[in-house]
C-alpha cells in the first residue's frame, strides 16, 4: 500500500515529519549516581537513594555522560554551548522517583546541527534542532487480567533504569517521507555506533524515537495539524507508522477532515495507529531551572580535545570507501554504515583481498547470512573471519574454487565451525579443470541423458546449461563450468 | 488587584485531593498571598537579570566510576506494597 | 535542677572536662537524658529520642573524647527531623513519612559521627521545614521552655528548645528563610546559618533547594565554630556545596572588634518591631561601639520586596521537591482505584495545611503563563537583594539587626493569618536570598522575660569575621539568663 501511494500522494500532499531520538548512553554508571548502568540485572539491584529518589538526596552529573553528548552534538555539527542549564520537568508518574525528570530547556548542551540522509541516491540535509541531557524513567510492567494498560489491575515498577543518562536529538520538521525518515534514523543509528556512545539497540529500548507527522496541500508552506506517534521500536515500525499515519491523515483531508492535535500509539501487530487517551488538561511541566545543579560550563579547550578524538563517521567512511576501494553506492552504504562491517571490510582488504569482490561478498553472500541468522558482523567475523574471506577470494582468483565451489566452502565454514582449507579438502571443492576427469563426468552425462542430447542437437541450444548442470552436480561443485561447457559442446558436436 | 485561581486545577496538576472546605480556604488564601507577592514586579525590571542560585560556582561533575547500590531489599524495606523484588502500585490510567 | 548540670555547659567547657578525664561523655549523655526525661513531656522538643543508642555511642566514643582530637567526640547531639539519618526513622514532621526508615546518613551527621559525635534523638519541627512556630508538626507543636505558653519559633523549634531546655548541648537545624536563627532567638540560644553550600546538602531533606542550609544551635559562638569546624567543607554528594577546605573555625576569635565597621540596618529598626526587640538590640549595638567598632546606618533597600520574592521561590522550589511524597517508593499510601487517585488521596491525607498551602502557591506560580510574572520575577528581586548587600558590603565589615520583630508568641496566635506568620522571618529571609551567612546572639529579655535575638550578618564566606564579632559581642553581653523551667 504505501509503495503504490508514494508517488501519488507526493503530487497532491507534502508530508512533514520531525522525529525525536532518545539514546541511552553506554555510560558505566547512570546520569546522577554511581548505580551501574546495565540492561537486564534483577529489579531493584542497581539503585541508590539517588535514584531511587529518596529524600534529601542530590544529583551530581556524570562526566563521561557529558562527554558523550559533546561527541554527539560535534558528530552531528552542533554548536556546543559554553553554558548550558538542567531545568526540572514536573510530572507525576509512578516510574519517576522524584515525579520530575532532570532534563534541559532553553539552554541545551548541543543546538543546531545536520544530519545528511540518502534516499534513491539522493542526498537531503536535515537540520538538528538540538541535542539535550536527560535521564531515563523506571521500567512498569502492567500486570493483571489482560496486560493491556487500560484494563492492567495493578503494575509493578523496577528503577534499575531510572537515571540512566539519556539524550534527546531533535530533528527540523525537515524530513518528506517515511523512507527519509528511515534514513534518517538508519544514519544517526550508524552515527552513535560509530561514536561508541551507545548501544544503539532499539529491541532494548536503548534508541526510541517519537514522530511528529503531518501533511499540507503540496506547495503549501503552512505547517498542518501535528500528530505526535509513539511506541515506534524498531527501524521497520518507524517507517511503517508514518506511512500509515501520512495516508490516514491524507484521506482525512481529502475527505474535508481535519486531523486533530494529538498523541498516537502504533500497534506493531495490525500496523495502525491510534490515539492515546489524553486527559482534557494539556500537560503543564511547570519546567525550572534545576537548583541541585549549577549552571554546565565547559572549557573548550575540552571540547577541542573531544573533537579531536572523533572517529571517522559513516559518511565520510562510505565516500572513502567509494574513492579508495571503487565501491558501487549501495555497497559503500552497506559496508560504510556499519562500524563492524567496516571493520571486516578494511581487514579483508588489509590482507590482499581486492576491495570490489570483498564488497560483492558482503552484501550478498555474508549479508544474506547475517539477514538470515539474525547475526551481526562481529557474530560472524568469529565464525568466517575477514581473514578467510581473503582466503576464500585468492583461491577463487587463482581458479582452485569455482564461483559455486566457493558459495559451497562459505556455507560448510559457517555451519561446521570448520577451517575454509579443510573444509575444502574434505569436500572435494577443489575446482577440476583436469580434462580426464572432466571427460568421464561429461560422456556419463550424456549417456544418462539421451533426451537431452537429442534436444540440444536438434538446435536447442539452452538445453547445454541443464547439461553443464548435471556435470557440475556429478562433480559436487568442483568442476569448472567454463571447462565443463566447452567439453560438452565439442563431444556433443561429434557424431 | 486579587488573583483567580482555578484551584481544581492546580490541585491536579500537583496530585493533591482537597476538601470542599480545603478549597474554599486555600482559594482566599492563596488570592491574598499571591497579591502580595506580586509586589516583585514593581522593581524587578528588564533590565535586572535573575538569579537562580546565589552563589556561583561552577560545575561539578562526577567520574563514571560506580559506587554500591543498595539491593532489593533494602531498597524495598519502605516500599507500601511490593510484589517481590518489584514496587507496586494500583493500575496506571494516565498518559504520562 | 539548677541549670548548672553537666547539660547545661558549653560544649567548649565539656570538651576541656572529657580531655581532662574529669567526666566521661556517658555522664553527660545521662545528664541530657534524665533532663528529657524530666522535662520533654512538657516541651516536647523530640519526636524521636535515641537513647539506647546515646548510651552505646557514649561508652564506644569514650577513648576518642578523652584524646580530644576531634572538637565533637563525646558531646551528645540532637537532630532536626529532617536531617537522614540512617536506620532511624525521619519524618519531618509529617504524616506523610511517619514510618519513613532513610538508608543513608546526611553528610553532616556523617561528619559528626566520624568525630565521635552522640546522637540523643531527632527533633520536632514544622512539617517540611514549613513554619515558623512549629505549630505545623504533625506530631504536635514544641513548647518554649521561656515560656511553655508560647512557641519556640520555627521550623527548627524542636532543636532550638532542646539547647535552651539542656535536653541537649547542642543541635542541627536547618534555614531556608530563617528556620535557625529565629527559633535560636526565641528560645534565647546561639544560631548560625552558614553561607549558602557552606555545609552539604545531602541528606537535608529539600524544602527549597536553592535556599536550603544546615544549621547549627549552640549555647556560644565558640560552640558554634567548634560544630562548623567539622561540618563545613566540600561534598562530592552535594554539587552546590561549596569548593571551601574544612578549616578550624575557633582560630578566628580573637574577641577584638576594633576598628571594624558595623551597618545597622535602618529597615529593621522601624515600625512592626516590638518595643523590646528594638532596644535590646539598640543597647547591644552600642555595647559593640563601646568595643571599639565604628557604628554606621546602612540602607537594604529592596528588603521589603524580599519576603514576596521569597514566598514565590521557596513554594515554587517545594512544589517540585515534595513531588516525590507519592505513595510509590516510600511513606504513607492510602488506597485508590488508580495510581492517580492513590496518589491525590495519599498526598491529600499525608500533608498538613501550610505544606499543602505551598505546594499549591508553587505549582500555580510556576505553570504555564505564570512562570514569568511569578518565578522569573522573583528570581530578578533575588539579583536586587544580592546587589544590596554588595553595596552594604563595600561600606561595612558585618550587619546587624533584631533577628525577629518580635520575641516568643503564644501558641494559636497566628496560626489563622499565614501572612502574618510569614512576618516573622522578615529580617533573616534576604540573607537566604543573598546566600550569605548570619548568625543570631541572645542580647537580653524583653518586659515579658523573653530573650531577644539579634542578627549579624557577612559576606560571602565570612564566617570568621562573623563569628569573631559575634563571640566579642556575647563576651561583652554575659547574657547568662536560664529559662525558668531549667532553674526549677
Amino acid at each position: 500500500m504505501a509503495g503504490a501511494s508514494t508517488t501519488a500522494v507526493a503530487q497532491e500532499f507534502e508530508t512533514v515529519i520531525g522525529l525525536e531520538c532518545h539514546v541511552e548512553l553506554s555510560t558505566t554508571t547512570k546520569m546522577f549516581c554511581g548505580c551501574r548502568n546495565e540492561f537486564g540485572a534483577p529489579p531493584n539491584t542497581n539503585v541508590c537513594p539517588v535514584c531511587l529518589g529518596h529524600p534529601g538526596s542530590l544529583p551530581v552529573p556524570n562526566e563521561r555522560a557529558i562527554e558523550y553528548i559533546v561527541r554527539i552534538g560535534l558528530a552531528l555539527g552542533c554548536d556546543i554551548a559554553p553554558r548550558s542549564l538542567f531545568h526540572r520537568k514536573n510530572y507525576f508518574y509512578p516510574d519517576m522517583p522524584k515525579n520530575f525528570q532532570i532534563s534541559q530547556y532553553d539552554l541545551p548542551v548541543c543546538v543546531g546541527g545536520h544530519l545528511d540522509v540518502e534516499v534513491d541516491e539522493h542526498v537531503r540535509r536535515i537540520g538538528i534542532t538540538r541535542v539535550h541531557m536527560e535521564e531515563d524513567t523506571g521500567k512498569t510492567t502492567h500486570a493483571g487480567v489482560t496486560g493491556r494498560i487500560g484494563q492492567a489491575e495493578y503494575a509493578l515498577v523496577d528503577y534499575n533504569r531510572a537515571g540512566v543518562p539519556l539524550v534527546e536529538v531533535v530533528s527540523e520538521p525537515d524530513i518528506r517521507s517515511p523512507e527519509e525518515a528511515r534514513a534518517y534514523l538508519t544514519e544517526l543509528r550508524a552515527i552513535l555506533e560509530a561514536l561508541g556512545v551507545s548501544d544503539v539497540r532499539m529491541e532494548e529500548g536503548s534508541l526510541r524515537c517519537d514522530a511528529n507527522v503531518s501533511v499540507r496541500p503540496a506547495g503549501s508552506h503552512e505547517l498542518g495539524v501535528k500528530v505526535e506517534i509513539k511506541n515506534l521500536n524498531s527501524i521497520r515500525s518507524l517507517e511503517r507508522a508514518l506511512s500509515h499515519e501520512r495516508d490516514r491523515q491524507v484521506e482525512l483531508l481529502r475527505a474535508g477532515g481535519r486531523p486533530v492535535q494529538e498523541t498516537r500509539h502504533f500497534d506493531e501487530e495490525t500496523g495502525t495507529t491510534h490515539p492515546l487517551r489524553s486527559k482534557e488538561e494539556a500537560f503543564d511541566y511547570r519546567y525550572f531551572p534545576e537548583p541541585d545543579l549549577p549552571p554546565l560550563e565547559l572549557d573548550p579547550a575540552w571540547i577541542e580535545a573531544i573533537r579531536a578524538t572523533l572517529p571517522e563517521l559513516p559518511a565520510a567512511r562510505r565516500d572513502r570507501l567509494r574513492r579508495e576501494h571503487g565501491l558501487r553506492p549501495e555497497q559503500a552504504s552497506i559496508v560504510g554504515s556499519d562500524a563492524r562491517a567496516a571493520e571486516y571490510f578494511e581487514r579483508a582488504v588489509a590482507l590482499g583481498a581486492p576491495g570490489p569482490a570483498v564488497a560483492r561478498w558482503m552484501t550478498q553472500d555474508l549479508a544474506a547470512y547475517l539477514n538470515r541468522t539474525g547475526e551481526g558482523w562481529e557474530e560472524l567475523a568469529k565464525r568466517f573471519s575477514p581473514e578467510a574471506l581473503a582466503d576464500l577470494l585468492r583461491r577463487s582468483e587463482e581458479g582452485e574454487l569455482s564461483s559455486t565451489g566457493a558459495k559451497a566452502a562459505f556455507e560448510l565454514v559457517v555451519e561446521t565451525g570448520r577451517p575454509l582449507g579443510e573444509v575444502i579438502e574434505e569436500r572435494g571443492l577443489r575446482q577440476v579443470s583436469d580434462t580426464s576427469q572432466l571427460e568421464a563426468w561429461v560422456d556419463e552425462v550424456i549417456a544418462e541423458n539421451p533426451r537431452l542430447v537429442e534436444q540440444f542437437r536438434g538446435g536447442k541450444e539452452g538445453v547445454l546449461n541443464a547439461l553443464v548442470g548435471q556435470v557440475m552436480k556429478r562433480s559436487a561443485g568442483s568442476a569448472n563450468p567454463q571447462a565443463v561447457s566447452e567439453l560438452l559442446r565439442s563431444r556433443l558436436a561429434e557424431p | 488587584m486579587p488573583v483567580d485561581i482555578d484551584i481544581d486545577h492546580v490541585a491536579r496538576l500537583a496530585r493533591l485531593e482537597l476538601s470542599d472546605e480545603e478549597r474554599e480556604r486555600l482559594r482566599a488564601q492563596l488570592s491574598l498571598i499571591l497579591e502580595h507577592a506580586a509586589k516583585v514586579s514593581e522593581v524587578a525590571t528588564a533590565d535586572v537579570p535573575p538569579t537562580a542560585s546565589a552563589i556561583p560556582r561552577p560545575t561539578v561533575l562526577r567520574p563514571d566510576v560506580p559506587t554500591p547500590s543498595m539491593g532489593p531489599e533494602e531498597a524495598l524495606a519502605n516500599a507500601p506494597d511490593r510484589e517481590d523484588d518489584r514496587f507496586r502500585v494500583p493500575r496506571i490510567v494516565e498518559v504520562e | 535542677m539548677s541549670g548548672d548540670e553537666l547539660c547545661d555547659l558549653t560544649a567548649t567547657e565539656l570538651r576541656s572536662r572529657l580531655v581532662e578525664g574529669e567526666i566521661s561523655p556517658s555522664e553527660i549523655v545521662e545528664s541530657c537524658l534524665h533532663r528529657i526525661e524530666v522535662l520533654d513531656g512538657q516541651v516536647r522538643a523530640f519526636l524521636t529520642p535515641t537513647p539506647d543508642l546515646a548510651r552505646e555511642r557514649a561508652r564506644a566514643v569514650a577513648e576518642l573524647a578523652r584524646a580530644g582530637t576531634s572538637p565533637v567526640a563525646g558531646i551528645p547531639i540532637a537532630l532536626k527531623d529532617v536531617l537522614t539519618t540512617r536506620g532511624i526513622r525521619t519524618t519531618c514532621g509529617s504524616r506523610i513519612l511517619e514510618t519513613y526508615v532513610p538508608p543513608y546518613d546526611c553528610t553532616a551527621w556523617a561528619r559528626l559521627s566520624a568525630g565521635g559525635s552522640i546522637l540523643l534523638g531527632k527533633t520536632n519541627c514544622d512539617e517540611f521545614a514549613m513554619g515558623s512556630s512549629n505549630e505545623n508538626s504533625a506530631f504536635g507543636p514544641v513548647h518554649n521552655p521561656w515560656n511553655l505558653d508560647t512557641v519556640p519559633g520555627g521550623s527548627s523549634g524542636g532543636s532550638a528548645a532542646a539547647v535552651a531546655a539542656g535536653e541537649a548541648v547542642w543541635a542541627l537545624g536547618t534555614d531556608t528563610g530563617g528556620s535557625v536563627r529565629q527559633p535560636a532567638a526565641l528560645c534565647g540560644v546561639v544560631g548560625l546559618k552558614p553561607t549558602y553550600g557552606l555545609i552539604s546538602r545531602y541528606g537535608l531533606i529539600a524544602f527549597a533547594s536553592s535556599l536550603d542550609t544546615v544549621g547549627t544551635f549552640t549555647r556560644s559562638v565558640r560552640d558554634a565554630a567548634m560544630l562548623l569546624s567539622v561540618l563545613g567543607g566540600r561534598d562530592p554528594m552535594d554539587a552546590t556545596s561549596l569548593d571551601q577546605p574544612a578549616r578550624d573555625y575557633t582560630a578566628s576569635l580573637s574577641g577584638e572588634v576594633r576598628g571594624l565597621r558595623v551597618g545597622v540596618v535602618r529597615e529593621a529598626l522601624g515600625e512592626g518591631v516590638e518595643p523590646g526587640v528594638r532596644s535590646g538590640v539598640r543597647s547591644a549595638i552600642d555595647r559593640l561601639e563601646g568595643l571599639g567598632a565604628t557604628v554606621g546606618e546602612v540602607s537594604l533597600p529592596h528588603a521589603d520586596y524580599a519576603l514576596s520574592a521569597y514566598y514565590l521561590i521557596a513554594p515554587s522550589e517545594c512544589s517540585s521537591n515534595l513531588a516525590r511524597y507519592d505513595g510509590v517508593r516510600y511513606g504513607l499510601r492510602v488506597p485508590g482505584e488508580d495510581s492517580m487517585q492513590m496518589m491525590m488521596r495519599t498526598r491529600g491525607a499525608g500533608f498538613g495545611p501550610e505544606v499543602k498551602r505551598r505546594i499549591m502557591l508553587g505549582t500555580y506560580a510556576l505553570s504555564a503563563g505564570y512562570y514569568e510574572a511569578y518565578y522569573g520575577q522573583a528570581q530578578k528581586v533575588r539579583t536586587l537583594i544580592i546587589r544590596d548587600y554588595e553595596r552594604a558590603f563595600a561600606s561595612f565589615d558585618v550587619l546587624v539587626s533584631p533577628t525577629s520583630p518580635t520575641t516568643a508568641f503564644r501558641i494559636g496566635e497566628r496560626t489563622d493569618d499565614p501572612l502574618a506568620m510569614y512576618l516573622s522571618d522578615v529580617f533573616t529571609i534576604p540573607a537566604n536570598l543573598a546566600g550569605v551567612p548570619a548568625i543570631s546572639i541572645p542580647c537580653g529579655l524583653d518586659e515579658k522575660g523573653l530573650p531577644v535575638g539579634l542578627q549579624l550578618t557577612a559576606p560571602v564566606l565570612g564566617e570568621e569575621l562573623l563569628l569573631r564579632v559575634a563571640d566579642a559581642l556575647e563576651h561583652e553581653l554575659a547574657f547568662d539568663a536560664v529559662p525558668g523551667l531549667v532553674r526549677g
